[in-house]
């Protein structure tokens, strides 16, 4: 049976490993608020873009001078997997189920007999790759040159990951994040970036029939797919930043009721240990008096 | 007699309202929209939008950079990548920015890279210009 000491000494440390975990809950949660207006805030052009997106490219024909962000390059043999994970842990299962949801699909393309390239955004997400796939990583970048991704930031990355596609370096990018539902749900979402998926939305276009195009519809295609890109992969990492805030609102939620949990065990155990030790005391003086 | 006018950037929607007219730099020359336009899109180059709030107010300039307008008979949405007014930029800081700009277009290893350096060098151009009108 451990001693008073001891216990006393355990009590201690779990408090004080509660402290921080429910200053991290605080910080995640006032964090959480202004990620989430930034995910409002981003939704209009998003959303705007999407429709636009969607209603030209239903309208245009798919022909040999079609860009290959849209049509693709006409190959499905190297894959790009873009995976946004957060650079700080104390998120719960945050970074592991994107990971695991990019996982997934990795492993599925390398048996079809795929080649399978990796362009990392973000600190948790490597060591699990490199591991896994070694040789397999052709770009790494992490945030802590940057407090908030700005939409300049997301189109840096858009631009190089364009830059790559012309060089042929890919055929289809995935774009992988986790997409914020609620403080308590997200959801890892795979999301293909390049070709750009529109058929879903084809019966939207008849709508827009009435409509000029300055210069041409395809030229504004041509103007806006690498934007939508940029857009995409900006959308992508502000719903990563308030899902981690949720994510690790959430566990370090928990995270405190356990220690406090813990905390009432050890403290019942101490002075359960305290009354034991006083009773023997009281037991050793008696019996000592009696053999007087 | 008024046009539903919205400007919105990745960030955020900047400005939602009605205005009376708004003249845009189509990237096939510049247009005026006023309320009951018919259906039309375009994309913008970089410079200007003024924005006539009533008929007798004067131009508020925003510099857009990245634009594309769509009008529909709701009223008109421009998506700009980046948005500041006229009276905010920085007029000194831009030489610099214009001098490294064509820097980086001399010092480009391929066309793909030249391209992006020479968009980003129009931009800074265009921007001068917008502040010296």
């Amino acid at each position: 049976m451990a001693s008073l000491k001891d216990l006393k000494n355990r009590i201690t440390s779990v408090k004080s490993t509660q402290k921080i975990t429910k200053a991290k809950k605080m910080v995640a949660a006032a964090k959480l608020r202004r990620a989430q207006e930034r995910v409002e805030q981003a939704r209009p052009y998003a959303e705007k873009m999407e429709s636009v997106m969607a209603s030209l490219g239903s309208r245009v024909v798919p022909g040999p001078e079609a860009s290959p962000l849209l049509v693709g390059t006409g190959k499905t043999d190297t894959y790009l997997l873009v995976i946004a994970t957060s650079d700080r842990g104390l998120a719960g299962a945050f970074n592991a189920n994107i990971v695991k949801k990019a996982r997934e699909t990795a492993d599925r393309l390398i048996a079809a007999g795929k080649t399978v390239k990796f362009y990392l955004l973000g600190k948790k997400g490597r060591a699990v790759i490199r591991r896994l796939y070694p040789d397999m990583i052709v770009h790494f970048q992490d945030f802590s040159d940057i407090k908030d991704p700005d939409f300049n930031y997301a189109r840096a990355i858009a631009n190089d990951i364009a830059l790559r596609f012309e060089a042929g370096e890919f055929d289809v990018a995935q774009l992988y994040y986790s997409q914020f539902k609620s403080a308590l749900v997200q959801v890892p979402t795979e999301q293909q970036i390049i070709p750009v998926p529109v058929d879903s939305h084809a019966d939207e276009g008849a709508a827009t029939g009435a409509i000029e195009y300055e210069p041409s519809e395809e030229a504004i295609l041509d103007d806006l797919l690498p934007r939508n890109i940029a857009v995409q992969i900006f959308k992508g990492l502000l719903e990563n930043g308030a899902s981690e805030q949720g994510a690790s609102m959430t566990a370090m939620d928990n995270a405190t009721r356990n220690a406090g949990d813990l905390i009432n065990d050890l403290t019942i155990q101490y002075n359960r240990t305290r009354q034991a030790v006083i009773t023997t005391e009281l037991v050793e003086i008696i019996s000592g008096a009696e053999a007087l | 007699m008024t046009l539903q006018f919205e400007l919105v950037s990745p960030e955020k929607q900047l400005r939602s309202g009605d205005v009376h007219q708004v003249v845009v730099p189509g990237s096939e020359g510049d247009f005026a929209v006023l309320e009951g336009h018919a259906p039309f899109m375009s994309t913008i180059r970089p410079g200007a939008i003024d924005v006539y709030e009533t008929t007798s107010s004067g131009a508020e300039r925003i510099f857009i950079e990245g634009g594309f307008a769509e009008v529909t008979d709701k009223g008109l949405t421009i998506l700009a990548e980046h948005a500041q007014p006229v009276a905010n930029i920085d007029v000194a800081g831009l030489s610099e920015k214009i001098a490294a700009a064509e820097a980086e277009v001399r010092a480009a290893p391929d066309d793909a890279h030249r391209e992006l350096a020479e968009k980003k060098l129009a931009v800074l151009v265009a921007k001068r210009e917008a502040a010296a009108n």
